[in-house]
């Protein structure tokens, strides 16, 4: 299929899937969840826990946010008596996919035959007993009466003014493409709308009952234009994939989904009020190099599992990623019925993390191999995809996959 | 909502653009917690050059590139000799935020989150509060200015800035 077969993520295939069980406050050991996880991801590959010679993770050890992370690499290692050529972990890498493109590049390396990767949280259950902790370390959990935080590192241009968190420096975004462009709200309304109505048919989404535009509309303003409804639902969950060296996936218990092509590019400032262009997400960078890697282009893309930790930076990624024009994507959005199952281009096919839970990029990923291998039940998409592309990550922090099961 | 009762600007009041008086030292009425940036040798001349009703960026003496934020080294000519210089003050709404969302106790909500854009170079931007200005007027690209919120403190007072409709910019517009 690719001209460039020399190229680290042609020489790799995903031969398993796992995924633990997935609530908004499950209330278990998250080490627990990871391994559900990861054990199923091994056994749905016909492997052993003895065949996984690599691991790779995202984020890995972090102390804060509070359950922004279920497990370290070393922990999952040690947990599993894993003997294995080649880890890593890290936050600092192009999005959550970081970790499955660098599984790729230790399998092209010769470092490993089968990586086991994996992203696990448990923010559900950390934040049910405070307040959210995704807004930075130490801040937001009811500091004493008087009390003065100080910023250091890249919060103090931010925190100080009370840009607090994501959905703050999300709005910013949101903002100025939707003057720049003339998007309404009720286009921004369908990723949430769309997310819902799929999570009706994913059986372990979060949020199952039906929305509307008026509770669209109604759900409380958390920082225009950002709805709590644009704003996706911390979870506990893991999820994991094994990334395999090509010809070895193809004798595996699955049909293997080839990686066609990944894009990590950064050619972008790192503080999110400081990109070039902040109607741009800087996976533009990562989504230009992504389909300089393949002989495929959009209009070849079945299905598309972009990531909405906020609806806008699907409408972001969209765009990036050439599915529509830039300025494009309210447009293309209107009505939902392109994006629907049953549409052009079916998106965010589980729900999304809006509906579905933050699983954190992740969830895309194995809801793109759940299509393609025909086994999404009720939402299945009829038209058998073939080609997903996957997109995870915003702000500073973006990558994406181009996965396949044509050979 | 109220402004507080001394009239003095808040980041968490523009709905009612309250009177600004001055460079006043405001506390927080309702304030739980305070943030303020952890001051260091890289970033005080920026904290702090409020004092003298400044707004100041590192900038690279040989370049004349602006580096924000600070770095000890300018990324166009390698320089080393980067100083502190203040700007005129003057910025443009890049974009914008309502805040509802009461993240930080002691922010009252709804507040303004802005990234605002200065003229002297493209691409220097800050993200600020806007104060003094009706939520409904606020647009991006709209001409602000600098004003700065003052706060003791036993590591070394900070002048956080805020920015404001630039009413003057109006008028420049209006004889062009």
């Amino acid at each position: 299929m690719s001209a460039a077969a020399n190229m680290a993520e042609k020489q790799c295939a995903i031969s398993g899937i796992g995924q633990s069980d997935v609530g908004r406050r499950l209330g278990r050991d998250p080490l627990e969840l990871t391994l559900d996880a990861c054990y199923a991801a091994i056994a749905d590959a016909g492997l052993t826990p003895a065949d996984i010679d690599g691991l790779s993770t995202y984020p890995g050890a972090m102390a804060v946010p509070r359950g922004f992370t279920g497990a370290s690499a070393y922990e999952v290692i040690d947990a599993m008596r894993l003997e294995v050529g080649w880890y890593g972990s890290g936050v600092e890498t192009s999005g959550q996919l970081g970790s499955v493109m660098n599984a790729c590049m230790a399998v092209a390396a010769g470092m490993a035959n089968h990586v086991l990767c994996f992203r696990s949280v448990w923010e559900g259950s950390a934040q049910g007993s405070g307040g959210r902790s995704s807004i930075g370390p130490g801040v937001g959990r009811g500091g004493a009466r008087g009390a003065t935080i100080y910023a250091g590192s890249f919060e103090q241009w931010s925190l100080p003014f009370g840009s607090a968190a994501a959905p703050v420096w999300v709005a910013l975004f949101a903002q100025a493409h939707m003057e720049r462009y003339g998007v309404t709200t009720e286009q921004l309304a369908q990723i949430a709308l769309n997310g819902r109505r799929n999570a009706a048919r994913n059986p372990k989404a979060i949020y199952r009952d039906p929305m509307t535009l008026d509770d669209y509309l109604n759900s409380r303003m958390i920082s225009s234009p950002l709805r709590l409804f644009d704003c996706d639902v911390p979870c506990d969950g893991a999820t994991a994939v094994i990334v395999s060296r090509r010809e070895l996936a193809d004798d595996l218990a699955q049909p293997p989904v080839y990686i066609e092509a990944m894009g990590a590019a950064l050619h972008d400032r790192t503080n999110w009020d400081q990109l070039k262009d902040l109607t741009r997400t800087v996976g533009a960078a990562a989504a230009t190099q992504m389909w300089r890697r393949t002989s495929l282009t959009p209009a070849d893309v079945d299905i598309a599992e972009l990531y909405d930790g906020f609806s806008y930076i699907t409408m972001l990624w969209l765009e990036a990623l050439q599915l529509c024009g830039f300025g494009e994507s309210g447009s293309f959005v209107e009505g939902g019925t392109r994006i629907a199952l049953d549409g052009s281009l079916p998106l965010n096919t589980s729900g999304g993390q809006l509906s579905a839970g933050r699983l954190h990029g992740y969830g895309f990923l194995h809801e793109a191999c759940v299509q393609l291998r025909g086994k999404g039940g009720e939402r299945q998409v009829a038209s058998r995809p073939e080609v997903a592309v996957v997109a995870a990550g915003g702000g500073n922090t973006c990558g994406c996959l181009l996965v396949t099961t044509v050979a | 909502m109220a402004a507080p009762e001394d009239g003095v600007s808040d980041c968490r009041t523009a709905r009612t653009a309250p009177l600004l008086r001055g460079k006043a030292n405001v506390s927080e009425p309702s304030a739980t917690v305070v943030v303020l940036p952890e001051l260091t040798d890289r970033n005080r001349h920026f904290w702090q050059g409020g004092e003298r009703g400044e707004l100041v960026f590192l900038r690279c003496h040989d370049c004349g590139y602006y580096l924000h934020p600070p770095i000890p080294v300018c990324p166009r000519d390698q320089s080393k000799d980067v100083r502190p210089e203040a700007v005129s003050g003057r910025a443009n709404v890049a974009s914008y935020t309502v805040n509802q969302h009461p993240w930080l106790p002691g922010f009252e909500t709804p507040y303004v989150v802005a990234i605002v854009e200065m003229p002297e170079q493209t691409g220097l931007r800050l993200t600020t509060n806007l104060v003094n200005c009706p939520i409904e007027e606020i647009r991006v690209g709209m001409a602000v200015r600098v004003l700065f919120r003052h706060h003791e403190d036993p590591n070394g007072d900070v002048w956080i800035p805020l920015f404001e409709p630039d009413t003057d910019a109006d008028a420049d517009e209006g004889q062009r």
